[in-house]
């Protein structure tokens, strides 16, 4: 039931998603941030069960950074979109984890750029793009705001537009949302989430 | 007694030696001289190919293509000295790593994890029981994203090192010590090299330390880490940078005007009577 939006403005990242813990019909919690800080300058954000997301994010948190230490130079988000999707194809055959993802990065010398990533490994880069349930409202929704190289303020002003999709046709309602922008300085959670998150 | 601490190669003896690999490294400057020097636009490796019996089968690829030269992956390239068949067999793990890295990372592999990997395979054999080292060494020409055009040296102790210009094998130290007169100062020396000037420093260096009869195209052979001459047109227009850099072999054609260059100019030195401490 999870919602992840991500898309790319004129230097930076944006991605919200939903912060709800839910099993069966309960909600165990709604601080759960699925936009994970894989280091300064990527985010990866899930959708799925819970306890593979985390599993899963975890792992690939702790390799990027084993990978820096041994080498001495950062993996480009590129490399980290095909280390991830290279992952996930192998434990597809093994034990699968039943993640969805969206990588999201700024490199020095490539900008900003955002990686579709699902749990059948297949990988796709896009300008936007969503997880979970709410792809199948907002991705119409996307389709006629989107603009390449929008600023902060345009893209806060898409993304609201897209939530409000979200609250007035999908049958749950979620109220809370994590909001996170990556730029050149890294990345940062925006005041957005404030009143609900944190 | 002093034989004790020959057998066991991973047994280090009272005054914290390993004779194994001491005798390894010792084999290797005996092997034939292999050179590598770096320039603005490229590095440069060359060996001295030792002179093949006639009765070597031409038409096969092990008498065809060199002994010592070996392409990694296309921006990566080694030359070897010491045991062949050690060498191939690192060679061969090389461009496994080479190619694993690409397979996870969809990118060239940098230049020093790859030769990091094989020296720690190599420092391996110095450690556990019962395996001889390796009896190679191995110079590296390679270019990546991160630091551009590089070269390194590793031995069969699994140390490794980046250079700016290196020898190994027979004369090595008579060679080293042209280089470092040779070779320009500071941080930024490679900058100041062209591919043109650091092939006529390989000659030289050949020329000096073993003898100018070596400066024939058959009896040297050298291949370039540099980029392609017409890489706009020969690839798509979808290719990056890094397809642009490659490995390969300096025809003899371009070969034999710098070698017939450095001849007189090495004659030219002697006729007017400088002596010649290296010669």
């Amino acid at each position: 039931m999870d919602s992840v939006i991500s898309l790319t403005g004129r230097d930076f990242v944006m991605s919200v998603a939903d912060v709800t813990a839910a099993r069966s019909i309960v909600v165990m919690k709604d601080t759960q941030d699925k936009v994970v800080e894989l280091d300064r300058h990527r985010t990866l954000s899930v959708a799925g069960e819970i306890g593979d997301a985390i599993q899963f994010t975890e792992y690939i948190q702790r390799n990027v950074h084993l990978y820096e230490l041994r080498s001495g130079t950062p993996l480009s988000t590129r490399q980290i979109a095909y280390f991830l999707r290279g992952e996930l194809a192998r434990f597809l055959r093994q034990h699968p984890y039943q993640v969805n993802l969206i990588l999201g990065g700024y490199d020095a010398d490539g900008g900003p750029s955002l990686y579709y990533v699902d749990y059948l490994g297949s990988l796709h880069r896009m300008p936007f793009t969503a997880q979970g349930y709410c792809a199948y409202f907002i991705l119409s929704t996307l389709d006629r705001l989107y603009r390449p190289g929008m600023t902060l303020d345009e893209a806060v002003s898409v993304m609201h537009q897209c939530l409000a999709e979200v609250g007035e046709r999908f049958l749950l309602q979620q109220r809370k949302f994590v909001w996170k922008v990556t730029d050149r300085d890294g990345t940062r959670t925006l005041p957005q989430s404030a009143d609900t998150f944190m | 007694m002093s034989r004790r601490y020959d057998q066991r190669v991973t047994t280090f003896s009272p005054d914290g030696r390993l004779f194994q690999v001491e005798y390894a490294l010792e084999a290797i400057s005996h092997a034939g001289a292999c050179v590598g020097v770096q320039s603005r636009d490229g590095v440069v490796l060359a060996a001295e190919r030792r002179v093949l019996s006639k009765l070597l089968d031409s038409s096969t690829r092990t008498a065809r293509a060199s002994e010592k030269m070996y392409e990694i992956d296309a921006h990566v390239g080694c030359v070897v000295a010491g045991i062949t068949s050690d060498a191939n067999s690192l060679v061969n793990r090389a461009r496994q790593a080479a190619q694993r890295y690409r397979n996870t990372y969809h990118e060239p592999v940098p230049v020093e994890y790859l030769v990091r990997q094989i020296a720690d395979v190599k420092q391996g054999y110095t450690q556990f029981g019962g395996l001889r080292p390796f009896g190679v060494s191995i110079l590296y020409a390679g270019w990546d994203r991160h630091y551009g055009y590089q070269l390194y040296a590793s031995d069969p102790s699994g140390n490794y090192g980046g250079w700016r210009a290196i020898a190994i094998g027979q004369n090595q130290a008579a060679a080293n010590s042209l280089l470092r007169q040779e070779y320009p100062e500071g941080n930024d020396a490679a900058a100041e090299v062209t591919l043109e000037q650091a092939m006529r420093l390989v000659a030289r260096v050949f020329a000096k330390t073993a003898d100018v009869a070596m400066l024939d195209v058959n009896k040297l052979e050298v291949t370039v880490v540099g980029r392609e001459p017409d890489a706009a047109t020969s690839k798509g227009a979808e290719q990056e940078q890094e397809a642009m850099v490659v490995f390969r072999a300096v025809e003899d054609a371009q070969l034999q005007p710098v070698f017939e260059d450095v001849k007189r100019e090495l004659e030219a030195s002697s006729a007017s009577g400088r002596t010649d401490v290296n010669k």
